[in-house]
């Protein structure tokens, strides 16, 4: 096509440089990449919070499982001829959150194999990113928890020292609040929980679940950031306050305060970072409270009356299994379709 | 030991129950009816006008459909369908689909880039495509993605070919194409015309040199009324087509043996 | 001092209106101008002029073919030189007639005047009518059909659009500067017209000068002015009744059945100008702006000016530009020549260079749920293009997919790239074709039973 030459000294568009596309012609700067981004830093205090109780073994442990994630991803994706797809850092992020539901005593075998779980069974036979039904990290870890629970429960005292290298051979075992206030119902009102620890994580327990503090600090700059609705973490926690506080009222002796079942376990963890993930839950903000509100009863439930201790990976990998209900059970009437209804009852 | 022997028992139990309600609760079904469905070609296109080919098998069955209705069907067993139900055989001719067009990339030129969604509908609201023909096939595959049969090819050149051996006449892709450039023609019409612009020549011979450019050879070389022009466009007459020979005169070779001739 | 209104949903693009300090100029007379018949919705005009007709500015071109149709005049005095086609922002051939002017711009007599206040109703619509208006904020829909509602629909709200959502575009800021007793007269013309006694002016909150002069302008034909906040697609038909009145206009249903009657304030300036100086629609304000452009500015155009003269009054461009769009960027239609002439519905005429292309890609969607929270409609765009991409058309329909109003909020907040409007537009397509056959089919069994 001609370009126009008539004004030397104007100059004119290229005609046949033209693209046609569809409207819209702009786009947000959003990516998937940088959202991925800001929950990995979201992650950050927590991953310290886990290298200062745990000793530089906890950071070992996550780089191993994320440097597993990434390359259990990239051969998934060479066998199933696809182009690479962890430019997108959800490997990484799948990585780091299941090092987090890890004990800081695990052998390392454990870690690749939880990062194959995760990632190959977990994310990538469904076709990859987008299309897997369950949190990829919470089936690694529940795989885990199920085929091998003597490792999985191995848990150890917070030392406080960033150089010890705390495996399961040297260091002596403790139960995590949770197990200690479920095993024994009722001998529990001896057992003194200073909520004061389990705010700042000085209990035993998974890397990255321990210190409320910074899991809180995460969540909030994710929710500052509108890359989690606020309405998710409120309702789960609060769900599981609620039940708890009712058991606890219930009976004392058998049932531990609400205030140490929230800060105690995974729950923040759960909360902020796992019933929030994009993938596996409801697309619309009323099916993630609902999504929210039901993971907070079957944690609770677990808890309170289950045989696990712990029931956050359970309950939120259950109702990730619901999502599609939730999705076209609350899939929203458009503007305006309410109002013919009444308008054609008034024909 | 004890849990077996119950759960053989349930099983057991079950199994029988099963049997039962089949028996005496089943629907009765007419015995042609899985002899029909073998003969239709099992992909529910929806040519027939019903919901698929069980749908049309019942409405054979009640008397509410001929055998004909089918597209897809091919001669021997629409007999073979005719004869189970009793009804006297239809002749009836195999019709194929063809695209009218030939302009490739390397003959059809692109007034623009375009750069959206990989479907022909989408691209045809956005600026009318990227192809200056507007008459061209865009090659972005919306008619091979509706074939039930897979039956059309989009070639490297982004051009949609069917492949007659393989279409079964049902229609959809005539029905989707935006450019409305695919024909459903008798499969033993010895030519086609593959190109679509009734457009002047002016414009034509600017957006494609594979166009038909209107020179009037090809009705001067075959007997009157077999070929007839929409403006600039030569069209085939297919209830008197024209012999092959005239795909020969044709001096853009747009006029092409039909492939559905060449593969027998 | 006022509460910004707002409806639910929508997004917050980048404003980019370069051009809203610059006032609109006056193009030169060009040597010819090629003015489409089909300007506007419904059927192209008809010519009543022929090759070698001497005409004036003004004069009727062609005249409406249809109730659903409008009459096209020419934007300057000289010569019909041919009858012919031109290709429109669509991509596809219109009809079209070549004047080649005689640079005299020697213009036609005017119609005779009315007051829009105190004028006959008829004679007001009649005017609307002769003077060839049609909806100028895009949708080009013949204005003499939106104000004739049937009888048993009635209207008791005129609103006028000075919202002016798209981003970069400023034709109608500037015409509500330069020109608010226009459009105040055009909006008092048909309120004269329909009936009504309220009449409202949404303008959104980044035009505080335009809100400002409006307000003061407006007590004098008791018109009322309202600030909105900056959220796009306010100026949607849908949202800014919303907006405004709190009513919700019904699935697939129409502004006049919540009584109301939307006008853009570009066409109620047209109204105006018809109505008080008895001048028919032959040149509008139209922004030519993006980063390419040497000069970005609004320009009062004659129709059937091509966006190749318009780039080079603007300067020409200093970038490589990849794309031209008429319209804003988030609803307008990229288009592939340069010999396509503005018409009564071109508010905007963008350019976009390399950097600024956005690529929508058909990458697996993460479900994050924004395209959902964008939706100013309440639909689930994330759902629908997966269903609609696995050619599930009837479950799309389900789904509500033909209340999309297709402001490209979804595509345009996804952070996968998906090109979620776009499906959702070939849906709708889909859909109406399928509808059509239908309705054609049962029109063919009718005679037969």
């Amino acid at each position: 096509m001609n370009t126009d030459t008539e004004n030397n000294e104007i100059k004119m568009p290229d005609v046949s440089r033209l693209i046609i596309s569809g409207a819209p012609h702009y786009h947000s700067p959003d990516e998937i990449r940088g959202i991925m981004f800001m929950v990995i830093l979201a992650l950050l205090p927590a991953c310290l919070a886990g290298i200062w109780h745990f000793g530089v073994r906890a950071l070992w442990i996550m780089l191993l499982t994320v440097a597993s994630a990434v390359a259990w991803e990239v051969l998934a994706n060479k066998v199933m001829k696809q182009k690479l797809s962890i430019y997108d850092g959800t490997a990484i992020l799948t990585g780091l959150l299941l090092a987090m539901n890890l004990p800081p005593t695990v052998p390392e075998w454990v870690c690749v194999l939880g990062a194959f779980i995760a990632i190959v069974l977990g994310k990538m036979v469904y076709g990859g990113m987008g299309y897997n039904p369950f949190n990829p990290a919470l089936v690694g870890r529940v795989a885990l928890l199920l085929g091998l629970p003597s490792i999985m429960t191995h848990f150890v005292p917070p030392m406080h020292s960033v150089w010890n290298w705390c495996s399961a051979a040297n260091t002596v075992t403790q139960a995590t609040p949770l197990v200690l206030t479920h095993a024994t119902p009722h001998t529990r009102a001896e057992i003194v929980v200073d909520y004061m620890d389990l705010l700042i994580g000085h209990c035993s327990g998974c890397i990255g679940e321990t210190c409320f503090i910074a899991l809180l600090a995460g969540g909030l700059f994710l929710i500052c950031l509108n890359l989690i609705r606020w309405q998710v973490p409120v309702c789960y926690i609060g769900t599981v306050f609620i039940i708890t506080a009712i058991a606890h009222h219930a009976s004392p002796s058998a049932y531990a305060t609400p205030v140490s079942h929230v800060l105690s376990g995974g729950l923040a963890l759960g909360a902020f970072f796992m019933a929030t993930d994009m993938v596996t839950t409801p697309l619309s903000r009323t099916g993630s409270v609902v999504f929210a509100v039901g993971c907070g009863i079957i944690t609770s439930v677990i808890r309170l009356w289950g045989s696990y201790p712990e029931g956050v990976s359970f309950s939120i990998l259950i109702m990730n299994a619901l999502t599609p209900l939730i999705d076209k059970a609350t899939a929203g009437h458009p503007f305006g379709t309410v109002r013919t209804a009444a308008q054609e009852v008034g024909k | 030991m004890f849990h077996v022997l119950i759960l053989t028992v349930i099983g057991v139990l079950l199994a029988l129950a099963i049997g039962l309600v089949a028996k005496y609760f089943g629907a009765e079904q007419d015995p042609r009816a899985d002899q029909l469905l073998e003969l239709l070609p099992g992909a529910n296109c929806g040519g027939c006008g019903f919901a698929g080919c069980a749908d049309y098998v019942k409405a054979m069955l009640e008397g509410r459909a001929k055998p004909g209705c089918c597209p897809g069907m091919t001669p021997a067993s629409l007999s073979k369908a005719s004869f189970i139900l009793g009804v006297e055989a239809e002749e009836r001719e195999r019709k194929v689909a063809v695209v009218c067009c030939r302009g490739d990339e390397s003959v059809a030129v692109n007034r623009a880039f375009y750069n959206g969604v990989t479907d022909c509908v989408n691209a045809v609201m956005v600026a009318n495509g990227g192809k200056a023909c507007t008459f061209g096939c865009l090659g972005l595959g919306t008619c091979a993605r509706v074939c039930p049969f897979g039956a059309i090819e989009i070639t490297e050149k982004h051009l949609a070919v069917v492949h007659p051996e393989l279409c079964r006449g049902c229609n959809k892709c005539v029905e989707v194409c935006p450019r409305h450039i695919i024909k459903l023609v008798p499969a033993k019409a010895p030519v086609h015309v593959l190109c679509s612009s009734p457009e002047s020549f002016k414009i034509k011979k600017g957006v494609c040199s594979a166009a038909c450019i209107g020179c009037r050879k090809c009705a001067k070389n075959a007997k009157e009324g077999q070929i007839t022009f929409n403006g600039f466009l030569a069209c085939i007459n297919y209830a008197n087509p024209p012999e092959a020979e005239v795909a020969d005169v044709c001096p853009v070779h747009v006029i092409a043996a039909s492939k559905a001739q060449q593969s027998k | 001092m006022f509460n910004q209104l707002h409806f639910y949903g929508g997004v917050h693009p980048e404003e980019g209106k370069v051009a809203q300090s610059s006032p609109i100029a006056e193009p030169p007379i060009l040597e010819s101008y090629t003015v489409p018949c089909a300007q506007h919705i419904g059927a192209p005009a008809q010519p009543v002029v022929q090759k070698g007709d001497k005409v004036l500015k003004g004069q009727l071109l062609a005249k409406p073919n249809g109730f659903v149709s409008a009459p096209v005049h020419s934007p300057t005095s000289g010569e019909v030189v041919e009858l012919t086609t031109c290709l429109g922002p669509m991509g596809n051939q219109i009809p079209a007639i070549i004047v080649k002017s005689d640079g005299e711009d020697k213009a036609a007599d005017p119609m005779p005047l009315l007051d829009p206040a105190n004028s006959a109703p008829d004679d007001l619509k009649q005017r609307v009518g002769d003077a060839g208006i049609v909806g100028m904020g895009g949708a080009s829909f013949p204005t003499l059909v939106k104000l004739s509602p049937p009888p048993n629909k009635p209207i008791d709200t005129l609103i006028l659009n000075g919202v002016e959502c798209e981003p970069c575009l400023t034709a109608d800021h500037r015409l509500m500067l330069e020109n608010p007793d226009a459009i105040l007269a055009g909006a008092r013309a048909c309120a004269t017209i329909l009936g009504v006694k309220k009449v409202m002016l949404g303008i959104e909150a980044n035009k505080p000068d335009a809100v400002a002069l409006m307000t003061e302008r407006a007590a004098k034909f008791d018109i009322e002015v309202h600030q909105l906040k900056v959220r796009y697609p306010q100026g949607a038909e849908k949202q800014l009744i919303y907006a405004l009145t709190g009513r919700v206009v019904p699935s697939g249903g129409l502004p006049m059945d919540v009584k109301c009657v939307v006008q853009n304030v570009g066409t109620a300036a047209a109204i105006g100008e018809a109505v008080t100086l008895g001048k028919p629609l032959y040149e509008r304000v139209t922004t030519v702006t993006g980063t390419p452009v040497v000069k970005p500015g609004n320009w009062r155009f004659r129709v059937g000016t091509f966006y190749r003269d318009a780039i080079r009054l603007s300067g020409g461009v200093k970038d490589d530009v990849r794309k031209i769009i008429s319209g804003g960027p988030m609803m307008g239609l990229s288009v592939c020549s340069l010999d396509i002439p503005v018409m009564k519905n071109t508010s905007g005429i963008l350019l976009l260079s390399e950097s600024e292309i956005v690529q929508y890609e058909p990458h697996p969607c993460i479900r994050c749920g924004r395209c959902n929270d964008n939706c100013p409609m309440g639909m689930m765009p994330g759902i629908l293009s997966e269903q609609i991409e696995n050619m599930r058309y009837d479950l799309a329909e389900e789904w509500h997919v033909m209340d999309c109003i297709e402001c490209g909020c979804c595509s345009f907040g996804c952070p996968a790239h998906r090109p979620l409007v776009q499906h959702m537009k070939r849906a709708k397509a889909v859909v109406v074709a399928k509808r059509k056959a239908a309705a054609a089919a049962a029109a063919a069994k009718k005679p037969k039973a």
